[in-house]
């Protein structure tokens, strides 16, 4: 009990220690608005990548159907806020629980198949989703998009609004690490990792392999909800054409990138993959190509990611450093 | 090792990156420009920007404006909206830009149109014709005429020019664009007299417009409305003729590059633009051949609109006498000149009064490949 108590304090303090760090560098300008925008995206990618790593990487199903998912909770959360004038958070939360909604929808008939049938099905779905908020025009705008979407804040000094947007990022990134990475390690969290490892000897352990793949399925569609939702308030517009199936792959490219099934992973890749990406503009034309030629190398040399499915864990180095320190003493 | 060595490389690079780039010098003045460098619009936008750049040398060669030279800093939006956010940001913090010329397509400029207006940049699209843009605030302008400008002004000529009593409308329900259109032609050619006899639809990416094509047929019109990009109208237009439809077809600025992706079958069609490269206009003339000297390239009319956007801005920093935003702002509302693409004032919504060009596409002297000639201006 003790130790548990010690690790939650350790990682609120590592937490808080990275967030105070970055908003004082912009506070006195050492990162700049871009950067801050930057840094924003990468956090709405990380979240929505988590997600997915859920799904593909703790319980092996893998679905392609992502964009669709935020995409309902993007419209969702500006429907409220714009439409109905609600604060911002209950509608990203309201995003994150319709899109839940959606997942346990799809997850029930779609989740009794198993590899690349679920693959394809979670690539129709997004399709839909798509062509649906392409036809709903009185709710959505349709093919004119939804412009005007309120920001987090409008305080009238620039750097304020940019670190207020982190914050809300921010605080939003670490409740999902937190869920995820509990529900990792609780009990029905072992079963889930049970399925991707073997379905068929998890089900003879007397599991009931689809109602957890159902539980996976469900919390992964409500995180990437809420990412939607953080993304609708970053961005203040949505289009529903944005929202397709490359849009998808670039979050399945995130996953894969840090490691599959590894949550420290997919935080790296998403950091990398939204950096590369602005960098390697510089190179016009070339850079699709380039990028390309980055993933190819790193698949074929380092093929389970940047992190495999190993986790960087701040309370275990401590820890380590702690017991180092007290050897030599 | 190997993995723990690479994450530290990460997390450097990450650091490094993060340092602030240079900005603009004093004695230059930032402008910026978004454009789709890759994505599937790369055409327009390469243009786009290589108009602009022509025009900012040849300011520069002048002189500069306010005894400074003037600096483009161009960004690649990749014709995603969220993109455009990104580099608008970088464009506004890094290089402190006093206006923007872009973004090329209406979602990309629609994303930025409210921060613009919050920072006081001023925006000048080239080439967004989503009625709605310039709804956002006195900062936003616009180079080009918008949709329902366009299909006023097709409406006006099927009537008057053609004398066309009876029109169909073949249009995409899942492109804003073409949708815009078909409203405005219904609307304009109703209100001048006309009949509309069929309104047919079909959705993004379908080849097969048969079904709608037939019906249309029947309805004998006596001009066929297809408000689409090229590469549609091209399928629809050969599809038309085999089911019978042998009135001539019209179109907007999305049937710019058509003589090149059709055949015979678009002859004697006509379409509106932004200008027309083989007017008898010295400013056009001047244009073509600089641009075709520079990048051995014909320019569409997005480049035109690109290159007019960039001495718009020019000459309101010019005549404003300083790079104070509200200064500029005021300056641009007072432009009244002829630029390449025709005579140039605002209205009290920022959109261009200008005149629109009829194409009309002839048999050219290659067979199977028509040939684009000037038919007439229609005036706002």
């Amino acid at each position: 009990m003790k130790k548990k108590g010690v690790d939650f304090l350790l990682l609120l303090g590592s937490g808080l220690l990275v967030y105070c760090l970055i908003a004082s560098l912009a506070w006195v300008g050492v990162i700049d608005e871009y950067y801050m925008q930057l840094l924003s995206v990468a956090g709405v990618y990380i979240i929505v990548a988590l997600s997915l790593n859920l799904i593909t990487g703790f319980t092996g199903q893998l679905a392609l159907g992502h964009a669709g998912f935020m995409s309902i909770g993007a419209y969702t959360a500006a429907i409220f806020v714009m439409r109905a004038s609600l604060p911002l958070l209950p509608s990203v939360l309201l995003g994150g629980l319709v899109s839940a909604v959606f997942g346990f929808a799809i997850g029930f008939p779609t989740l009794r198949l198993r590899g690349d049938y679920l693959a394809i099905t979670t690539l129709g779905f997004g399709e839909i989703i798509r062509v649906v908020l392409n036809n709903l025009e009185g709710l959505t705008g349709g093919s004119a998009g939804l412009q005007g979407i309120p920001s987090f804040s409008d305080t009238g000094n620039y750097t304020l609004d940019a670190i207020i947007k982190f914050s809300w990022i921010f605080a939003f990134f670490v409740a999902t690490v937190a869920t995820i990475s509990n529900l990792i390690r609780s009990s029905p969290g072992r079963v889930i990792v049970s399925v991707r490892e073997d379905e068929i000897a998890s089900t003879s352990m007397g599991n009931d392999v689809t109602r957890y793949k159902m539980i996976a399925f469900t919390v992964s569609a409500f995180f990437a909800g809420i990412g939607g939702g953080l993304f609708s308030a970053l961005i203040g517009y949505l289009n529903p054409s944005d929202f397709n199936f490359l849009y998808s792959v670039n979050f399945v490219v995130i996953a894969v990138l840090g490691g599959l099934g590894s949550l420290t992973g997919t935080v790296l890749g998403g950091l990398v993959f939204t950096f590369a990406q602005e960098w390697l503009r510089v190179l016009g034309d070339f850079r699709l190509v380039v990028f390309g030629l980055l993933l190819i190398l790193l698949m074929i040399f380092w093929q389970s990611g940047i992190m495999g499915n190993k986790e960087l864990s701040i309370t275990g180095l401590v820890r380590r450093i702690f017991r180092k320190g007290g050897r030599a003493q | 090792m190997f993995k723990k060595s690479a994450v530290l490389l990460v997390i450097l690079a990450f650091v490094v990156a993060l340092l602030p780039a240079c900005s603009a010098t004093s004695n230059t003045i930032a402008i910026g420009t978004i454009m789709p460098i890759s994505g599937p619009v790369s055409t327009y936008g390469i243009q786009s920007r290589d108009a602009s750049q022509m025009a900012i040398d040849e300011i520069n060669a002048a002189g500069g404006v306010l005894g400074k030279k003037l600096q483009l800093y161009v960004e690649d939006d990749e014709a995603t909206p969220e993109k455009t956010v990104n580099a608008f940001t970088k464009l506004v913090t890094q290089h402190k830009i006093v206006a923007l010329v872009g973004g090329l397509t209406s979602p990309c400029t629609l994303a930025i149109i409210a921060d613009a207006q919050k920072r006081k940049v001023v925006l000048v699209t080239p080439s967004s014709t989503n009625d709605t843009v310039t709804d956002a605030g006195n900062f936003i302008f616009r180079a080009c005429y918008n949709d329902s400008f366009q299909g006023q002004v097709m409406a006006k000529f099927a009537y008057q020019n053609l004398g066309a009593k009876t029109a169909a409308i073949i249009f995409d329900n899942t492109n804003d664009y073409s949708k815009g259109l078909k409203d405005s032609f219904t609307a304009a050619f109703t209100a001048l007299g006309g009949t509309l006899v069929d309104t047919e639809s079909y959705a993004k990416g379908d080849t097969d417009f048969n079904a709608q094509l037939t019906k249309i047929a029947s309805n004998k019109p006596d001009v066929l409305f297809v408000p689409d990009y090229y590469s549609t109208v091209s399928l629809v237009a050969k599809q038309a003729r085999t089911a019978g439809i042998t009135v001539p077809m019209l179109g907007a600025d999305g049937w710019d590059e058509i003589a090149n992706n059709a055949g015979d079958e678009v002859d004697g069609c006509y379409y509106s633009n932004h200008y027309s490269p083989d007017a008898n206009d010295q400013q056009v003339k001047d244009f073509v051949a600089a641009y075709k000297a520079k990048y051995n390239a014909e320019p569409n009319a997005l480049a035109a609109l690109a290159y007019d956007a960039t001495y718009m801005i020019a000459d309101a920093i010019k005549l404003a006498g300083s790079t104070d935003p509200d200064a500029i702002q005021a300056a641009m509302m007072k432009t009244n000149k002829k630029f390449v693409t025709g005579q140039i004032s605002f209205n009290e919504k920022r959109n261009p009064v200008k005149s629109a060009v009829i194409l009309e596409l002839v048999k050219g002297d290659v067979a199977n490949k028509p040939k684009v000639v000037y038919n007439t201006t229609v005036n706002p």
